[in-house]
């Protein structure tokens, strides 16, 4: 059994320089066990010779490298077995990954929807803290986010898109991403969670409170796209335990006012539009 | 009247806001701020940055401009006659606010709309600026949705298409009798003929000029509308008969449907009844059937019985149920038409069947594997390993989806 390891940063292209290398050379997937530097999986380091002889030509259809990568995003165990085994099988049938049918296929799909899913939240929920200091040409932010996959850098180009004319660092418990004057870096370290706040914070509080409506209740809607475990985070997820305690008897209170007679202004302005018409 | 802060201007235009049921920010062309020069992207489909605890999802700073309003429509918490309290942004106020929240990741964009101040014409007039100073001054590559006034004059219609990438008009009430009655200041032919102008701007727009420069993009995620369901006497038949019409005459993005919900201070001239939630859920599936599988309002809310949809059970099985004659389907062998009208098959699932069935026959466990409800589509068709023999002609079959009958209650 071989064993390769991969590094936290530069993960995919690592795994795809190495699993090129042995489907070259015809390692069958059950002959390697991949492992990401850190989780001691195998009590051995890495054991797979580094370039293996090209004995045959990869080619891999259009769809694959994109699914290679959420693959070696995952924190699911095996995805990166699963990565390698799919590359040996598609040798062979390269009409596999559209079949949904296929339990291999199946399995890197929903690897994959998850990857997709947990990268769609951290667009959705990271939260920027201003910490410009005086005198700075640009503006400078910095936001606390755990995900609970390693997509810090298949991330960070949305974020660069988005925010370009400023600053920013998105700090997660095993990587900073560090947005400085329109280049991105990325640094392995270890950090603690940090609390943030700043003071545009209360406006927005302020914009959830009243945007929402409590006639319409529906906690459950809301909390299956909006898990707590990010409320964390979330300077507006503070409030919603009173909102929803309050909802009923603010509908209340809106049925209980009987309709109101118009103030006097209304008729006049009526009148006016009325006159204007004829 | 003190003058109030900023916060308290929000909190009262926040509020009044809320009654429009459109966040979506998806649909508009690409843009990004990578260059360093500017603040925002939009990448095809928007993103909720947060829901509120009434399941909806947060997009877009849904505000209005201001909620002073010369009109009197009954639905509205705006209308002259109401005694909400009243306040009014001005331009800087709502830049900053949009540019703020957008830069701490709070929002994808603007969503303004106004009560009439004045005039239809200064309304839309200020709206325009706020979208110009965002677009021009402050480099905002966010999404923008201006609710356009109907009323106001077609320049400034036009300028709002080529600064915002939706454009709106709400038509409120299904029907024009239901207009007349309840928003007698609006003009049911003065709406179609704005949507209609703006259908043809835009598409006059898509067209290269002759010397195939590229024009400029007009509204690129579109033009929606809202429809008030429960307020007047419509039937669901009527609604979605209406939604047809602005989905193929005007080429309309979207069509919302908002149950009418009681407002604070509202009119004696509107049903104090609430219509049930379940009925706004019932046209929004409804709709989704015509935009992507393929019904039409007439096959959903047939013409026998009251012309409403059955709030028990789904549109879609609804119908099947009704139609069980065209069932089982075959999956293995069925075009995409029919897959597509199976109860418990979405158009991914019937996409995944079509090209996994090209490896072999699909059997049971293979359809749940392919992202299909089986239980659901179960009486409907037919696979390599299960046929549904009676089941599909079974009297019980509606009893076994519908919920059971409320117990009763003891008083
Ligand atoms: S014109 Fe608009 S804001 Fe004014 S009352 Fe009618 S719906 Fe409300």
């Amino acid at each position: 059994m071989q064993v390769v390891t991969l590094p936290r940063l530069g993960t995919f292209d690592a795994w795809r320089d190495r699993a090129r290398g042995l489907a070259r050379a015809g390692v069958c997937d059950t002959a390697v066990t991949w492992q990401m530097e850190g989780d001691a999986v195998s009590l051995f380091g890495d054991t797979a010779p580094v370039s293996e002889p090209p004995l045959r030509d990869i080619t891999v259809p259009k769809a694959f490298p994109a699914l290679a990568k959420q693959l070696c995003a995952s924190r699911a165990p095996g995805a990166f077995d699963l990565a390698y085994r799919l590359l040996v099988r598609l040798n062979d049938r390269p009409g596999l990954l559209s079949n949904r049918a296929d339990p291999d296929v199946d399995r890197a799909e929903k690897i994959a929807k998850h990857i997709r899913r947990d990268m769609h939240k951290m667009k959705a929920f990271v939260r920027f803290r201003e910490v410009t200091p005086q005198g700075a040409n640009r503006r400078q932010f910095i936001s606390w986010f755990e995900p609970d996959h390693r997509i810090e850098e298949l991330i960070a180009p949305f974020f660069s898109r988005r925010f370009g004319d400023m600053d920013w660092i998105i700090v997660t418990p095993e990587v900073s991403t560090r947005f400085d004057g329109g280049t991105v870096s990325f640094e392995a370290v270890k950090t603690e969670r940090m609390e943030l706040s700043d003071e545009t914070e209360e406006l927005w509080r302020t914009y959830y409170a009243n945007i929402f409506n409590p006639a319409r209740l529906k906690v459950k809607a809301m909390q299956s796209e909006m898990p707590k475990k990010y409320w964390k985070n979330l300077p507006e997820a503070a409030l919603i335990p009173g909102l929803i305690a309050d909802a009923e008897a603010r509908v209340h209170e809106m049925r209980k006012a009987a309709p109101t007679l118009p103030p006097l202004r209304a008729a006049k302005v009526l009148n006016r539009q009325n006159k204007d018409d004829n | 009247m003190a003058r109030l802060t900023l916060q308290e201007k929000l909190a009262l235009l926040s509020d009044a806001a809320k009654y429009d049921a459109s966040c979506a920010s998806s649909g508009t062309s690409k843009r990004h701020s990578a260059d360093g020069k500017g603040l925002g992207s939009t990448e095809g489909s928007g993103i909720c940055h947060a829901y509120a605890p009434d399941g909806r999802c947060i997009s877009l700073l849904k505000i209005l401009m201001t909620n002073f309003c010369i009109y009197d429509c009954a639905y509205c918490i705006n209308r002259v006659s109401s005694n909400v309290a009243r306040a009014r942004f001005s331009v800087e106020e709502v830049v900053h606010l949009t540019t703020e929240f957008y830069r701490r990741n709070y929002i994808e964009g603007l969503f303004l709309s106004s009560g009439i101040i004045r005039s239809p014409d200064d309304t839309m007039a200020d709206m325009v600026r706020i979208a110009r100073e965002l677009r021009e001054v402050h480099h905002f590559r966010g999404y923008i949705h201006l609710k356009t006034i109907p009323d106001a004059a077609p320049e400034l219609i036009e300028q709002a298409g080529l600064l915002a990438d939706r454009l709106s008009m709400n038509i409120e009430l299904p029907t024009d009798a239901g207009l007349k009655a309840y928003a007698p200041e609006k003009d049911a032919d003065g709406i179609r003929q704005a949507m209609g102008d703006v259908r043809a701007r835009k598409e006059e727009l898509k067209t290269p000029t002759y010397r195939g420069r590229k024009a400029p993009k007009f509204a690129p995620a579109g033009q929606s509308t809202q429809l008030i369901v429960g307020a007047d006497g419509a039937s669901d038949r009527t609604i979605l008969q209406s939604s047809t019409r602005l989905y193929g005459d005007y080429r309309l993005k979207r069509v919302y449907y908002s149950a009418f919900s009681p407002i604070p201070d509202s009119t004696a001239k509107l049903p104090l009844i609430k219509p049930p939630m379940v009925r706004e859920h019932r046209l929004y599936q409804a709709d989704w059937l015509m935009r992507f599988y393929g019904f039409d309002a007439n096959e959903i809310a047939p013409d026998q019985g009251n012309g409403m949809l059955d709030l028990e059970v789904d549109p879609k099985l609804a119908w099947a149920l009704a139609n069980r004659h065209v069932f089982p389907v075959d999956v293995n062998r069925a075009g995409k038409d029919m897959l597509l009208r199976v109860p418990g098959f979405g158009t991914k699932s019937v996409g995944r069947i079509l090209s996994a069935r090209r490896s072999g026959a699909l059997g049971w466990t293979d359809l749940r594997r392919l992202g299909a409800q089986v239980r659901k589509a179960q009486p409907f068709i037919v696979a390599r390993d299960w046929r549904p023999g009676a089941l599909t002609d079974a009297e019980n079959l509606r009893a076994r989806f519908a919920p059971p009958p409320e117990q009763l209650q003891l008083i």
